[in-house]
This record gives C-alpha cells, structure tokens and sequence, in this order.
C-alpha cells in the first residue's frame, strides 16, 4: 500500500481469471456507502483496463493502480 | 474397510461413483473398499435438456431419471441431505441426526439458484435454468407474440456459460419460424464490458447478435427488478423497459461448504490441478461446487471426476496419486435451432469457434441422449 492510499475494505481476487476480480469488485460495490475506500488484489492484467471502464460507466472514482511484483492493488473510491 | 464417501448424485458424483466401482471392483468385491454415494434426491437430472424446454422440443421428465437405474451395483447407495461436514473428525451428519464416517470424501454437490439475491427477480423474471422455470417460460413464451424480450444474465459465475448466449440465439431463430420476429425486440445483457467472459465467444456472439438485429447492453449489472411497472434498474444506474425478462439468476454454492470451512463463498476452495481442497485433509470437490478457474460445466464435472477417480484409487491401493486435472472443458453451443458450433480448451487457453454447422447441432443432440451411458460410465 501506499502512504497516501488506506482502504477501508480490501478484495483479494488473486489468481481468479477475468471476469472473475471485475465481478468480486460489482458485487461488493452494491453493499458499500458512498466515500468507502476499495482496494481490489488482481493478478488478471485486463482488470486494469476492465475495472477503470466500469468505474466511469457506473461513476464511481478510480484512486490509483499499483502494481506489485506478483498482482496489482487496485484503489476505487465508491460514489 | 477404506470407506469413500461421494455427496451428491449429480453428473460429478454419478460419474465418480462408477469410475471407482469399475477400478476398485476387486477391492470392493473383497470388502476392503466401500464406495458410497449420497445425494438428496432420488432422481438424477441431466439439467441441459431444460434449454430445450421452453421451446416444447424437450419436457422436464425428459431431464430425469432415477438414481438408482445409473448407479453400478457395487456402489452403496444412500438417499439423504448432508448437513454436516466435519473435517476434522472426517464425519458428516444428515437431516435425520445419523452420523457416517469417511476415509476419503468428495464433495459434488453442485450450485443452486438464487432469484431472491436480486429484489423482484423471483416475481418479474423467467429462467430456464431448472424444471419450473423451464415450464413456465415455455408457457409464457408460446403467448408472446410482440414486445420487448430480454435475456439478462444477472448472476456470474453461473452454470453454463454458454446457455445464455444459446438461448438468445435460438429465440431469435424460433421466432422467425413462428412469423414473430419483427414484432419482438430481443436485448442481450451480460455485467461486464463484452457478451461473454471468454473473448472468443464474446467477439463470436456479437457478429451473430448484430447479423440477426439482437440488440447488445454490456456492463449491465441488474440491481433491482419493478415487477409491476417492468422495469430492470442496474448497478451502473441505468433503466430499461421489458415485456417478458428471461434471466439467469445468481448461483450460490452450499451452505455445507462455507460452515466446514472450505470455502469462504459455498465453493470450495481446492488445487485447481488436483482437485484436494485446500482446508482439510482427504477431501476433494468436484463439478460447479470446486472453485477452479473455468467453467461451471457437465463435461468439467465429468473430466474432473476422472481425474478424483484415479487418484482416490491409488489412495486407497496404498500407491502415489498422479492424476491431475489440466482445465479440460468441451462445449456444444447451439447458435439457433438446427446448427450448432463446438468449443474445447484448457486452463488459460482461449477456445476457437468453429463455423456453425447442421451436423454439429446433430451432434449435441446426439451427445444429450447419450448422456445416460456417460452417466453410467459406458461412455
Ligand atoms: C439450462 C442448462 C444448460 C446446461 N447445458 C450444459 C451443456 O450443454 N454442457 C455442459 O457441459 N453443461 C451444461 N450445463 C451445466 C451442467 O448441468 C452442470 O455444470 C452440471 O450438472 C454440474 O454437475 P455437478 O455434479 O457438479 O452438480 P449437479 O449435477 O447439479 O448435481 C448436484 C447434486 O448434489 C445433490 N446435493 C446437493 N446438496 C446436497 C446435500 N447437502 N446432500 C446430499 N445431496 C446434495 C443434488 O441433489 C444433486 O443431485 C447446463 C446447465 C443448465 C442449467
């Protein structure tokens, strides 16, 4: 994690294959408040293209990606 | 006595249970080894005959048949719901308070269905996805005459992949041959940015859907359904309108996984290559209940269970189990109502769509009525 990032709720979707860390992501969004930090574990490489895309289809923030030696930590910021 | 225990009487189990009657049949015979299978209900249901269903080509009898007439008789063969897994004590309990003990279990006992996740789906949506659903779409569909059809798929990962996108495409044929096309919309709705969560079939899908005027919603995740005013309102916040809403509810594993421990969500948690649940010892899953990284699907369930076979054999014999499960899934899809195409792959390969064809729509015909020999292990 980064200095400037704290997630409120972390989602581990390592090693699941698309669209398999997209739909954890869906699935918890529905349940969250607005203002709720998300970070999303994935190593599927589409999901830093296919997370962003929903992010702005369904208006939810996208904080930063960060990429790991083994996954990326994607941080969302629900709206 | 080496006791096997098999929970669930489904394609995985049946399989599994028939397998290991015919490679341990010499230490069964000797009664060293028993092989026992549990599943709740006494019938067997070959669910992809529901597809048919809504068409009138096939009825929900047609999916059933009982238990018994599939199982080899040197397989125990116990009716009965499992409400207990303990892996510790390697024991389960059942609905009547009995207690049986294993040595080995494997744990197929499928995914069932969850309209209710989603506010009125149960009461504004169709399914085709178990026999009353299958009934009342059938009913509903023959007095469809005009309107706005859609076909959403709401829960993912769901049974079938590819049932979705089969159904849509078969609509669209059985309407043109009815004379009704161009009085009814058709909508396809899937959650993510493309049709289907494999490309090939996603970039498949949409040439077919655009050649037949079958109009394509992605990142449509339905979060509520207004049953009165027919409305599906979606995550992404948009609205849509329909007049008969076929959807495939959310799927859910089974409570029995996530109080043994086995898997957060109701699917177990295993080796995607050995199938061994990764919580206890001497456990494996297979079929839609494993969580592995493809599809849920009959003929994964059937693969698998090959694979659980061989390796609870050499368990049991003493010996090093070595096989091991590599993704195999092969599937038939129907793109209308007399042609069909045909996919296969493994973990992490992307399956090539092979042209449509009469003779392959012939095919998965043929492969459904012979599905009762596979069942058996003839096959
Ligand atoms: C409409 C439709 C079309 C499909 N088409 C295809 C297709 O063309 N090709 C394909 O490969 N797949 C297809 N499938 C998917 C296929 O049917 C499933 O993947 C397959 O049935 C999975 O097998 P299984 O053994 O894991 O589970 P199931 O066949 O669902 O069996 C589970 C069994 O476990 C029993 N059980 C559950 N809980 C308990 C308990 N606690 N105690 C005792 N018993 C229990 C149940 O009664 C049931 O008998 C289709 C599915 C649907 C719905």
């Amino acid at each position: 994690m980064t200095d400037t990032t704290e997630p409120d709720v972390t989602i581990d979707s390592r090693d699941a294959t698309c669209p398999g860390p997209l739909m954890d992501l869906i699935g918890k969004v529905k349940t969250l408040d607005p203002g709720t930090v998300v970070e999303l574990q994935t190593t599927e490489r589409n999901s830093t293209t296919d997370v962003p895309e929903w992010l702005e289809e369904a208006g939810h923030d996208l904080v930063e990606i960060e990429e790991r030696d083994d996954h990326w930590n994607i941080y969302i910021e629900v709206n | 006595m080496h006791r096997i225990a098999i929970v669930g009487g489904g394609t995985g189990g049946t399989v599994l249970a028939n397998r290991l009657a015919s490679e341990l049949q010499s230490e069964i015979e000797a009664d060293e080894v028993e092989v026992r299978l549990i599943t709740a209900d006494p019938d067997h249901v070959y669910k992809p005959t529901f597809l048919y269903v809504p068409f009138g080509k096939k009825t929900v009898d047609d999916a059933r048949r009982p238990i018994e007439d599939l199982i080899d008789r040197r397989v125990t063969l116990t009716i009965g719901e499992v409400v207990d897994v303990d892996t510790d004590g390697k024991k389960l309990t059942f609905g009547d308070s009995s207690v049986l003990a294993y040595d080995q279990l494997v744990l197929a006992t499928g995914a069932t269905l969850e309209p209710e996740a989603v506010p009125g789906l149960a009461e504004g949506g169709h399914h085709f996805y178990g026999p009353d659903g299958a009934e009342r779409l059938r009913d509903d569909l023959a007095d469809f005459t005009e309107g706005h059809l859609v076909l959403s798929v709401v829960g993912v990962p769901h049974m079938c992949p590819a049932a979705p996108v089969e159904f849509t495409l078969m609509v669209d044929d059985w309407l043109r041959e009815r004379g009704r096309r161009e009085d009814v919309e058709i909508t396809y709705t899937y959650p993510i940015n493309r049709a289907h969560g494999l490309e090939s079939i996603a970039d498949w899908a949409t040439d077919l859907f655009e050649e037949r005027d079958v109009n394509l919603e992605t990142f449509f995740n339905v979060e509520e359904i207004d049953p009165d005013a027919e409305v599906i309102e979606t995550v992404e916040g948009s609205e849509m309108e329909y007049d008969l809403l076929v959807a495939i509810p959310p799927h859910a594993g089974s409570d029995l996984v996530t109080d043994a421990g086995l898997g957060e969500d109701g699917w177990v948690d295993v080796d995607k290559h050995t199938l061994e649940a990764t919580n206890a010892e001497d456990v494996y899953a297979i079929g839609d209940a494993a969580d592995v990284p493809t599809s849920k699907a009959g003929s994964v369930a059937h693969y698998e269970a090959g694979v659980v076979a061989d390796r609870i054999a050499s368990r049991a014999r003493g010996t090093v189990p070595t096989a091991t499960y590599d993704g195999k899934t092969v599937c038939f899809l129907e793109a209308g109502m007399d042609e069909a195409t045909f996919i296969e792959f493994s973990y992490g390969e992307e399956p090539f769509v092979r042209e449509p064809s009469k003779p392959l729509h012939w095919a998965k015909l043929g492969y459904n009525e012979s599905y009762w020999l596979t069942a058996r292990g003839l096959l």
